[in-house]
């Protein structure tokens, strides 16, 4: 019998261990000999200019090596483009200390370096800045009459679709129409590691440096660009990263201050930002979106109109999928959808988990639930009635789309059948219960990637690329994919990633890791494999003498023949008959082409959510999720749960609790702190059932997978603000729903 | 975060005489609360009298008139799971177990709770205005961001509230705290210890700075039948409270015979107010009592923009928490349902 493949089954995370012994290294835990301490010293305005900076106390403090400012940083690359980074949008970079220009509120104005980390933070304080304040605007409810079309697209972020049909004229004729504004909040990046760099002074003009980064090579590039270093002089090694998604795809402000200030002292230097301080970059964007469904009187959809303005900075357009959703999702003729930035003087706005589209899902999945109202439709049958055989957005048919089997399985987990249909029909003692239900979208997508695997006569597998694991699992899912490739327990095979030396990869971001990494770790695997073959066949006496790679297993460290698994050659012992003492390959996994064109990619999900509402407090619990994922290949069930668990979590904090509050007339965010700053924590939730939906997929990755590490997200904001019209009556259509909001009387709309 | 000295007297008396050498020194006991003010750069202590090891402040013990002391170390959490503590003022240590998380429990001292700063944005941003913390300098929570602000004893330099959860079952039970100082000891009665902000933001309390809190007396009555302590913010646990009700009543058949209200996250200070209590008295416990009572505690409650709903918010949870307690029914800080 061959053994079950470890691809595919529920495995515990290899680097489990090393994280909560602590043995797994951050970038702010790295050691180097003689390393001084730089804190960051932070703009109190949103507008304006720095009039003077008086370091004088600063400097005298016993300890201190140096403080820098606008007026005595070393010099750095001139032109735009050099400070661009992989992911970057549009515009002029920021440039951390570059003049006396304030951009936004919380700006870094200078950088104490200290002999130690107190030293550095006690001299911060007692550096003075004035201030000639301008003119300033955070609020984009006022901004937004000024919204424009991005003149210049960031790549990878694809615009709107032109218009099909007359949507216009179509709702205007359409006898169910649905009409409204739906507002996501300012939500701030909080991962449990803060943002840290700590740069390895190396002698010879060489660096390593440890950066807080989703990608090695981002910040290789950058740091390269911006001081005119050679690659062969950097290298950046991010084993490990705690948690980022998305505040990690670009290099942050603290990565440029920390290289400037090893570079101008000669030694090494470590900068780790304050909590407070990672409220001062990447944030996913306030958003306002405006939705329009037509209908006829059967709930089939004639007309959907969906244009959302986003918030930027007066320096980058930051731009994100948010509308094309709505052309995606469901079958209709009629469709006009627009995206616009509005300007305010806040930093440019960054990537969250599944950037856009939990945004723009909102918004449609709120509007379905308001037709299904109208129409007096289930909303399951509403979207059921509408469902996209094809993406009618690009013409093209899907690579797979088991949306419908996701909707069947999460209804019959959740006993959706048993819903009330009239809002507030359903209660248990004082709680009113409502049951709301949303869809969810995400790219799926593969991505150019490189990978070695290094076979050794120990019987060790090495296999390595220069991506990241934010916390995902990569790290495991690759160790997965390799021990398959030669039937290896999973201990025999080390992983190596996040290290700008190895093999190129792009940053980890998109959902596109696993099937890109994983690709290529198998791609490699294959090569390495070849080339064993080869040796296996070649020895003396061997059984495997006339067959090829196709007719034999790899078993226990052994092939074997597939179909007399008694009859084969371990692999050392090949290896040995080869004169090898290592079989070394390296291989790039590239999407299809080909398919790309041809067909669209797409993961799904149903969302199921139970809220249980004290009308008369505002108190509201979310007792139960049922989401169904269809994201093809599921490579390990475990982490794979706790993506979607994650994502579902998050998704909850956008419903009822994330916001960054802004003070309009001082320009600045003031909630900057994680006991006023809400996530969920625990008692905030329940039960999580997470449903994979069997979902072949040939086209996407040659591995079949689609990723997951973002639709967990999508629609769960939709679900809980549906089961809270379920529950109330109320729909209310500005996220986060808090208590105030749960408390104000029925919708009146929102005058402005 | 600036520079400090460090001290630890071995007894009460070389406390005393090391807060008094310095007008800038500063008692340390969990550090919960005055690190985090460290780190931020709202309070500069030059130097930090480290008080956890003092002797005889961290017991709960009887006292001769019935009730219990509590020490000004005894920690949060040995107060929510004490078994006299649970029996005779169930009141104090649901309200307790409704504040902050275990982890916080567990370091942060009775003293400290009691002295444990207000949680406006503004206060704690050092690069803002803000009155209490720079007096003089304005208060822009007033047309600011003040979801979380005052609605009651507000005043035109400061409308933020005093975010402690035990203090408001303190101040329902009557305690006095008991003070030591360089002229000796005094006893200050709850209701008199934390300060409404009138033209001075920046103090809290009566204490001064060179007094130590030794402990909390608590009256022998504890309203162990009737009462409730109802929390309301904004996640069901770690967050502090928009509005929470400390409601205690003694009930004579149907009647109420007494009955004490405190208000927290709505005023300066725990919230009560004599009159109202006074006037249920001999009232049915039933909810047009408890409305009335309600609209006597809310009289001239103002709102300042966003937390407007803290009005009407504050008059549900009264009525909540009063009919909670009349029906014997406290508040779970476990199951997070509202009875
Ligand atoms: C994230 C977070 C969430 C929280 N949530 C809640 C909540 O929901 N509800 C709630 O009630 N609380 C909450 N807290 C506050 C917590 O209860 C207080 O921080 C804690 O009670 C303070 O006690 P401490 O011993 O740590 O005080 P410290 O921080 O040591 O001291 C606080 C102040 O008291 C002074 N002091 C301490 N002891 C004495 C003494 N014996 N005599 C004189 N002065 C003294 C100090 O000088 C200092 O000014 C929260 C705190 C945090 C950080
Ligand atoms: S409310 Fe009080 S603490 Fe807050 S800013 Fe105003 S003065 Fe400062």
């Amino acid at each position: 019998m061959l053994k079950e493949p470890h691809v595919g089954a529920p495995r515990s995370r290899v680097d489990g261990r090393a994280k909560v012994t602590g043995e797994a290294k951050y970038a702010a835990e790295f050691p180097a000999p003689g390393l001084a301490h730089g804190h960051v010293v932070s703009g109190a305005i949103a507008r304006g200019r720095i009039t003077g900076i008086d370091t004088t106390a600063a400097c005298a403090v016993p300890g201190v090596l140096e403080v820098f400012t606008h007026e005595n940083r070393p010099r750095t690359a001139w032109f735009d483009y050099k400070h661009r980074d992989e992911v970057a949008p549009p515009g002029s970079p920021f440039r951390p200390l570059y003049d006396e220009t304030i951009l936004y509120s919380g700006q870094p104005v200078a950088l104490v370096v200290a002999e130690d980390s107190g030293t550095a933070r006690h001299a911060a304080s007692l550096v003075r800045v004035e201030y000639e304040a301008g003119a300033h605007e955070t609020d984009l409810l006022r901004a937004r009459e000024d919204a424009y079309v991005p003149p210049k697209r960031r790549s990878g972020i694809s615009p709107p679709p032109k218009p099909r049909g007359d949507a216009v004229a179509a709702l205007a004729e359409a006898p169910l129409r649905v009409e409204a504004e739906y507002r996501i909040a300012t939500e701030h990046h909080n991962p449990m590691e803060m943002h840290a760099t700590t740069v390895v002074w190396e002698g010879g003009g060489k660096l390593t440096v440890h950066d807080k980064i989703q990608g090695v090579l981002n910040s290789q590039g950058y740091i390269c660009n911006v001081f005119g270093l050679s690659k062969e002089d950097v290298r950046v090694v991010s084993p490990f990263v705690g948690g980022a998604f998305g505040s990690g795809l670009r290099p942050q402000y603290q990565l440029f201050l920390a290289v400037m200030a090893a570079l101008a002292l000669k030694r090494s230097v470590r900068v780790v930002l304050t909590r407070d301080q990672m409220f001062t970059f990447s944030h996913r964007p306030e958003t306002i979106n405006q939705v329009a469904l037509g209908a006829a009187a059967d709930g089939m959809l004639r007309a959907i109109r969906h244009d959302a303005i986003g918030a930027t900075s007066r320096f980058e357009d930051h731009q994100e999928v948010v509308v094309n959703w709505s052309g995606l999702l469901y079958h209709c003729d009629n469709v006009e959808l627009g995206y616009k930035l509005a300007q305010l003087d806040i930093h440019t706005p960054a990537d969250m988990r599944a950037p856009g589209a939990p945004l723009g899902v909102f918004a449609l999945e709120s509007a379905m639930d308001e037709l299904a109202d109208k129409a007096g439709i289930d909303p399951l049958e509403l979207r059921l009635k509408n469902y996209a055989e094809t993406d009618e957005n690009e013409g093209k048919p899907y690579t797979s789309k088991e949306l419908r089997a996701a909707y069947r399985l999460g209804a019959e987990r959740f006993g959706w059948s048993r819903r009330s249909a009239a809002p507030r029909s359903m209660r248990e003692g004082r709680e009113l219960v409502g049951w709301g239900l949303a869809s969810g979208v995400w790219e799926a997508q593969m991505q150019q990637t490189s990978a070695r695997a290094v076979l050794t006569a120990d019987g060790r597998l090495e296999v390595a690329t220069a991506t990241a694991d934010i916390g995902t699992g990569t790290y495991t899912i690759l160790a997965q994919i390799a021990a398959d490739a030669f039937g290896l327990p999973m201990e025999s095979v080390t992983v190596r990633i996040g290290d700008s030396s190895l093999p190129k990869s792009p940053i980890e971001g998109g959902s596109w890791t696993a099937a890109s990494a994983g690709s290529a770790v198998q791609a490699a695997c294959h090569a390495v494999r070849e080339t064993l073959f080869r040796h296996a066949r070649g020895a003396e006496g061997s059984p495997l003498g006339n067959a090829d790679l196709d007719h034999v297993a790899f078993v226990d460290g052994r092939i074997v023949l597939a179909a007399d698994p008694d009859r084969g050659i371990g692999l050392i012992e090949a290896m040995r008959a080869g004169g090898a003492e290592r079989i070394e390959h390296e291989q790039t996994a590239s999407p299809d082409k080909a398919n790309q064109k041809r067909y669209s990619s797409y993961t799904h999900s149903a969302i199921f959510a139970e809220v249980r509402v004290d009308e008369e407090l505002g108190v509201l619990r979310v007792t139960c999720i049922v989401t169904a994922v269809a994201a093809g290949k599921i490579l390990n069930p475990k982490t794979a749960r706790s993506q979607v668990i994650g994502g579902v979590v998050w998704g909850m904090g956008m419903a009822l609790e994330e916001e960054t509050l802004a003070d309009h007339r001082l320009g600045r965010f003031m909630n900057h702190n994680l006991a006023e700053y809400h996530v969920p924590v625990n008692a905030d939730v329940h039960d999580i059932d997470v449903i994979f939906v069997e979902e072949q997929d040939s086209r996407t990755s040659p591995i079949g997978v689609k990723g997951l590490g973002e639709i967990g997200i999508v629609g769960t904001a939709a679900a809980i603000a549906n089961a809270i019209h379920h529950a109330t009556g109320k729909r209310i259509r500005d996220l986060p729903i808090t208590l105030d909001k749960l408390l104000e009387r029925p919708p009146a709309e929102r005058a402005r | 975060m600036n520079r400090f000295t460090y001290a630890r007297p071995a007894d009460l008396a070389g406390a005393l005489r090391e807060i008094a050498r310095d007008p800038g020194a500063r008692f340390i006991a969990g550090g919960t609360n005055l690190v985090d003010l460290m780190k931020y750069d709202v309070e500069r202590p030059t130097r930090l009298v480290d008080v956890t090891r003092l002797p005889g402040l961290d017991a709960i013990e009887e006292t001769a008139a019935g009730g219990l002391r509590i020490g000004a170390l005894v920690s949060n959490t040995a107060i929510a799971y004490d078994a006299r503590i649970g029996r005779r003022y169930p009141l104090l240590a649901s309200a307790v177990l409704a504040g902050a998380s275990p982890q916080l429990r567990n370091a942060a001292s009775t003293g400290g709770n009691l002295l444990q700063r207000t949680r406006c944005y503004y206060f704690y941003d050092a690069a803002t205005p803000c009155n209490k913390r720079e007096p003089g300098s304005g208060c822009p929570a007033i047309g600011g961001v003040n979801r979380i602000h005052a609605i009651l004893g507000t005043s035109e330099h400061c409308i933020a509230t005093h975010p402690s959860d035990m203090c408001v079952a303190l101040a329902a039970l009557e305690a006095v705290v008991q003070v030591a100082g360089p002229g000796g000891e005094r006893a200050i009665p709850f209701a008199e210890f934390h300060r409404l902000p009138g033209d001075h933001p920046e103090r809290d309390t009566t204490l001064c700075q060179d007094e130590i809190i030794t402990a909390v007396e608590l009256p022998p009555e504890g309203f162990a039948e009737h009462h409730t302590y109802l929390k309301l913010r904004d996640r069901l646990s770690y967050a502090f409270a928009l509005v929470s009700v400390a409601a205690a009543l003694e009930l004579d058949g149907g009647r109420i015979a007494r009955a004490r209200i405190a208000l927290g996250g709505v005023a300066h200070k725990p919230w009560r107010m004599p009159e109202a209590e006074a006037a249920l008295a001999g009232q049915p416990a039933e909810a047009a009592s408890f409305a009335l009572a309600a609209d006597r505690l809310l009289a001239g409650a103002q709102g300042h923009g966003h937390n407007d709903f803290k009005i009407d918010l504050a008059r549900r949870a009264i009525l909540r928490a009063l009919s909670q307690a009349a029906a014997g029914t406290p508040q779970s800080q476990t199951d997070k349902r509202i009875r």
